[in-house]
This record gives C-alpha cells, sequence and structure tokens, in this order.
C-alpha cells in the first residue's frame, strides 16, 4: 500500500536562548494508508514535535516529509495552511472548539477556508454527514457548553473529517475523558479506520495505544520501537466490559 | 474566504460582547458627531458671511476718495475732496469691462416725515445704483436720468425708515423733509439686513446724487463710486484702468501717493472666507482629535480581542486559515465597530446640529460631502487602527496559539 507519510531523517532543532534544543534527531518513518498508529513516549520525548510535523503546523529543520506524495517541508506557511485544510484533519486534547458556536458550524469551519468554494447548502450538508458519521447529528445546534466532554470530542471528529482528508491526527484525543467516553472515542476512531481512514494518534497511555495497529515509541527525539499490536483491544468489547464491571459493581452494593 | 461569510463572522464576534462593542464604537460616535455638528456650525458661519457680501451686489468696486494732507495733517479716508463727478463719468467712459457705474455721496441728516423724525444716512446715487446693489424695489420706481439731470427733489427709501417714520401708512407718494426741502418718496427698498460690518443696510434715504450735492449737502466732491464690472475676470483690469486713470485725472506725479482706494468685492470676498475657513478648519481639527481617540479606543480594544482570542485563532489556522483570512477577519470586525460608530455619529452630529441651530439660532449648513467625508474617515480609522491588532493576529504561530491558555 502506498506510503501516505513519509519522513527521511527528519530533524527539529529550536534555537532558544543559548542551548540549541534537539527535539528530534532523525527520524524516518512510513506510515501507509489505512494505518491507525499511536505515537508515543514521555514528555519530552519528541513526540509533539513529530505531531507538529506531521500536521504541517511545523516544519522540520532537516529532512524530507512527503504527505500523501507531495513533499511537503519546505512551503511556506500559507502552503502548509492549504494542506492543513486538504489533506489532514486535526483532533485535540482540549477538543478546541469555536465557543458560543453551534456543533455545527464548528464542523462547516474548515470548509471556510477551503479553496475552491463550497456552496452554503453542501457545506451544511456535509457537516450533516460528518456529524451523523460520529452519531452526534441531533445535537447539531447545540453549543459547545451544552455539550458533554465526549460529545465535543465527536463534533470535533467530525469536523477533522468534513474535507475528507488523508489522514486524521490526533492529539491525546482521550486526555480530558474519563476511562469510559475515552473507550467510545476510541470506538469511533476505531470505526473510522475500518472505513480506510488513515489515523495517527499521540497517547502516553499504554491501555489508549492498545486501541491502534501500531505503536511507535520515541524517546529523546528517536524512534526507539516499532511494533504492529497483536492483540488489539476493540472498543465494543470493552465497552461491555466496563458495563459489566460496573454492573457488578451495584449488584455487589 | 467569502466576504459575506467573514462579515457575517465579524458581526457576531461583535455581538458576542455587546457592551464592550458599544463603548469602542460610542468613541467613534463622539468623534464624528463632533466633527459634522462643528464642520456644520463653521460652514453655517460660511454661508452667512457670504449672503452678507453679496448682498454688496454684483461685481462691484468700490473707489473711496482717499486721504489728503496738508502740511502734515492728514485727513484720514474720504478726507480727499478731489474726487468729481466727471471722474465718475470718466471711468464709465473710458475704461473696458465697465458695465455701468454710480458716483456716490454720503451724509447723514435728520429727516422728518408724519410729524416724526429719525436721523439717518442719505445716498446721493445715480439711477443705476440699485442694479449695481442687486436691490429691488418692493413698491414704487427708481428715480431716472431725467430726475438726476433736473436734480429732482424725489427719493427711494429703505425697511428702516419706513418703521420710524411710516408705521402705519404707505409711504410711496408722501414727502419726506431732508434739511427744510420736501423730497416725494418714488420706491420702497426690500430689506437687505445687516452689511458685513453689521451696520444696518436699511436705515437710508437714496437721492439724486445731483439733488445730494446742489441742494442737502451743498459739495462738490463725492465720497465713492460704485463701479459695476462686466464679470469677476475682469474686475483686476478694471481696477488698474480705474487707478490709471484717476491719477492721471489727478495729475498725481510719480512720486505722489493715490488720493484714492480701490476695493474689489472678491478681496472683501476673500477676507471674509479666509477667516470663516480658519474657524471651520479649527472647529474640525479639535473635533477630530476626538475621532484620533475614538481610533485609539478601538486599537485598543482590538489588540484585547485578539490576546482573548489567541485559542480561536489557532484553531483557524490549524483547520486551514491563511494568515490574510484572519487579518480580514479582524480588519473587518475593526472597520465595522468604526464604520457602524460612524453612521450613528452622522445622525448624531445632523441631529444635535439641527437642535443648536434651532435651539441657538445658528445658521448650520451639513453638506453631503461633509457627512461622506466623515463616513470614509471613520471607516478609514477602522482600517488604520484595526490594521496593527489584525496584522498581530495573522502572524501568530498556530502551535503556540493552540496552547495558548
Amino acid at each position: 500500500m502506498a506510503a501516505v507519510i513519509k519522513l527521511e531523517n527528519v530533524h527539529k532543532t529550536y534555537h532558544t536562548g543559548e542551548v540549541d534544543v534537539l527535539a528530534v534527531r532523525g527520524v524516518s518513518l512510513e506510515i501507509a494508508s489505512g494505518e491507525f498508529v499511536a505515537i508515543m513516549g514521555a514528555s519530552g520525548s519528541g513526540k509533539s514535535t513529530m505531531m507538529n510535523i506531521i500536521g504541517c503546523l511545523d516544519r522540520p529543520t532537516e529532512g524530507r516529509y512527503f504527505l500523501d506524495g507531495t513533499d511537503v517541508s519546505h512551503l511556506d506557511r500559507d502552503e502548509l495552511a492549504a494542506i492543513r485544510n486538504k489533506k489532514l484533519g486535526f483532533v485535540f486534547q482540549g477538543f478546541n472548539l469555536l465557543s458560543r458556536t453551534s456543533a455545527l458550524e464548528n464542523v462547516e469551519l474548515p470548509m471556510l477556508y477551503t479553496h475552491d468554494h463550497v456552496p452554503a447548502a453542501q457545506q451544511r450538508e456535509l457537516a450533516m454527514h460528518a456529524l451523523q458519521i460520529v452519531g452526534i447529528a441531533d445535537r447539531a445546534d447545540h453549543h459547545p457548553n451544552q455539550l458533554s466532554g465526549g460529545q465535543q470530542q465527536r463534533v470535533a471528529i467530525a469536523r477533522a473529517l468534513v474535507n475528507s482528508p488523508a489522514v486524521l491526527l490526533a492529539d491525546e484525543p482521550t486526555g480530558n475523558l474519563d476511562t469510559r467516553t475515552s473507550v467510545e472515542v476510541l470506538g469511533v476512531f476505531q470505526k473510522l479506520n475500518d472505513e480506510g481512514i488513515t489515523i495517527v494518534m499521540v497517547t502516553h497511555e499504554l491501555d489508549i495505544a492498545a486501541f491502534t495497529k501500531r505503536n511507535i515509541i520515541m524517546r529523546d527525539g528517536l524512534v526507539v520501537n516499532d511494533t504492529l499490536v497483536e492483540r488489539r483491544a476493540v472498543a465494543e468489547v470493552e465497552l461491555r466490559n466496563l458495563q459489566q464491571a460496573q454492573q457488578a459493581v451495584k449488584l455487589s452494593a | 474566504m467569502k466576504i459575506g461569510a467573514t462579515l457575517r463572522m465579524a458581526l457576531r464576534a461583535l455581538r458576542r460582547n455587546k457592551m464592550r462593542s458599544t463603548l469602542t464604537a460610542l468613541g467613534i460616535i463622539i468623534g464624528v458627531g463632533a466633527v459634522i455638528a462643528m464642520v456644520g456650525i463653521g460652514n453655517g458661519a460660511k454661508s452667512q458671511v457670504e449672503a452678507q457680501i453679496a448682498s454688496l451686489g454684483q461685481n462691484v468696486v468700490l473707489v473711496f476718495a482717499g486721504n489728503w494732507s496738508s502740511s502734515g495733517a492728514r485727513s484720514g479716508w474720504g478726507g480727499a475732496g478731489t474726487m468729481t463727478v466727471d471722474d465718475a463719468l470718466a471711468i464709465g467712459r473710458e475704461i473696458p469691462g465697465v458695465i455701468t457705474v454710480s458716483p456716490e455721496v454720503r451724509d447723514r441728516q435728520q429727516v422728518l416725515a408724519n410729524g416724526l423724525n429719525w436721523n439717518t444716512q442719505i445716498l446721493g446715487e445715480g439711477p443705476d445704483y440699485l442694479d449695481i446693489r442687486q436691490w429691488v424695489l418692493t413698491d414704487g420706481a427708481m428715480f431716472t436720468d431725467q430726475d438726476v439731470r433736473s436734480t429732482a427733489k424725489v427719493c427711494v427709501i429703505g425697511k428702516t425708515i419706513i418703521n420710524q417714520l411710516f408705521p402705519s401708512d404707505d409711504p410711496v407718494g408722501k414727502v419726506v423733509i431732508i434739511r427744510n426741502i420736501p423730497f416725494k418718496i418714488l420706491g420702497v427698498l426690500t430689506p437687505k439686513g445687516l452689511s458685513v460690518m453689521g451696520t444696518d443696510q436699511d436705515d437710508v434715504i437714496i437721492i439724486p446724487y445731483t439733488s445730494e450735492m446742489k441742494r442737502v449737502s451743498k459739495r462738490t466732491n463725492l465720497s465713492s463710486i460704485n463701479v459695476q464690472s462686466a464679470s469677476p475676470d475682469v474686475s483686476d483690469s478694471v481696477q488698474r484702468g480705474i487707478s490709471d486713470l484717476l491719477r492721471q485725472r489727478h495729475r498725481l506725479g510719480q512720486n505722489r501717493d493715490d488720493d484714492f482706494t480701490i476695493r474689489g468685492q472678491q478681496e472683501i470676498t476673500d477676507t471674509f472666507t479666509a477667516t470663516t475657513n480658519t474657524m471651520t478648519v479649527l472647529l474640525g481639527a479639535i473635533a477630530s482629535v476626538s475621532l484620533i481617540v475614538g481610533g485609539i479606543g478601538i486599537m485598543n480594544i482590538m489588540l484585547v480581542s485578539v490576546t482573548e482570542r489567541t485559542r480561536e485563532i489557532g484553531i483557524r489556522m490549524a483547520v486551514g486559515a491563511h494568515g490574510r483570512d484572519i487579518l480580514l477577519q479582524f480588519l473587518i470586525e475593526a472597520i465595522m465597530l468604526s464604520s457602524v460608530g460612524g453612521v450613528i455619529g452622522i445622525v448624531l452630529g445632523v441631529g444635535s446640529a439641527e437642535l443648536l441651530s434651532v435651539w441657538k439660532q445658528w445658521p448650520m449648513v451639513i453638506s453631503a460631502s461633509s457627512v461622506i467625508v466623515a463616513f470614509v474617515f471613520s471607516a478609514a480609522v477602522g482600517v488604520f487602527f484595526g490594521f496593527y491588532p489584525a496584522r498581530k493576529a495573522s502572524r501568530l504561530d498556530p502551535i503556540d496559539a493552540l496552547r495558548y491558555e
């Protein structure tokens, strides 16, 4: 299968103060279409920097990055913005929805910045479709403060999906959620992945990484481990287990 | 990104902080309102002065008898008794571009009529005087060349004379006694109001200059000559021609000063409009300061807004907003604030100007151009003071912006 993401000897150095910080020190990596990858590591391992580079929010100081076949390592700010708009979908730990703006309008947001203008009616249709995919179409008119954390994250996923990106990037998507909601959100990711969407997720929790297909572990700016997940956790099963466990607690009480 | 979507977005952002938006716009409202009202007052004063100057007549050149000195004593203006009726007639005959002249003698006399008396100005004039001054009669007729030749005892009178001497009946055909000589009233003048200098132009009795010189004041020289030139363009050449002619007729040598003074209407107009223009500019400048302060208010609020919405900017950039999209978004918010403030300011400025003109009886002239300029200027204030904060927003790094708490 063709590589959607291809990193060739990528370095990232930050010049802050007198000491140069070598955040990423030569990473080569290929992620094929349809993969579900977790990038793991302790804080300071360089995983966030990697995420920013993969997400075209930042450029490598050295090395090359091919996204969906095109070299994006030397594009300027505006060109990167266009790439983010077309090829990438972001899901953040803090949801990052626009407050006092309905779920539907939040999902429409990326289409506002699409180069080829999408008519308003079609924008609405596409946004509703994305909300249906994540199972929250009935809350389209709600504002973020009227939604639970899990629901907000679903809206964020819908927003990430709406421009049919090549890759969905998730940065600690379950960091602000309780276990049960986390599993639900991971279920959404697994469903999307089953439908062929490539997902790259940054996390520092092993049991979250267990829901993906491939784990990449980073330390000190280098990839130290890159393995396929053998016994993949399935969200539906885990959810059922959680329910049973809860019921058991109730019965024993 | 489409401009319609940007406008809607800006409107929503401004509505989100109603109180803050209102207060920010208030700075512009007061600024624009002040500019409109102040310039209205200035232009009102100017139009009033212009109307007064127009009451002088059309294309008038005034020739005054000048200064005369004898063994060190100087007579002051009008003291030189050298200007004659022949001078006036020569001007009318010989200088190209002169339409007509009216020799003028001024005098003050106690006049009697109807058992009442009044001290007023007696003007001895030619029959064309009213044409020169663009003065019309409400009633009756002007005296004629024939009256001038025959030193007829006839006159036309101003409104003030009627008020003082004929409070209740029609004066035309009646008699007014000047220096024991009865003058028949031929006509009544339309009121002209105050002159540029503030004197009552209607407090006057006009009689033929011949009658004035031979019967009333018994003098042989003129106070001044009213000259009407064909157009404002020839005014300068007419003035030069009069000067040359009079110097020649009065036999003034190279080193002698003029014994007359010539004033074109344009000069008088220029002097007074320069004064009122200065006033308008001054008032406008003072008001503009408040507009600039309003602009700084917008800049301040937009900077706060950019800081507050750093995360929003980050989100928008992450999903693909270009720097210019963000720039446009914040710039349009600033322009919207300032131009909505501008429109309300215009309404308020026009309203308060109207109120002042009714209440204080001040003349107000609010021109369409001053309204348009005020609006464009207020929008420009938005662009100018909104640009820096908007640019700051557009230059944010998306990674830092997303992490901003």
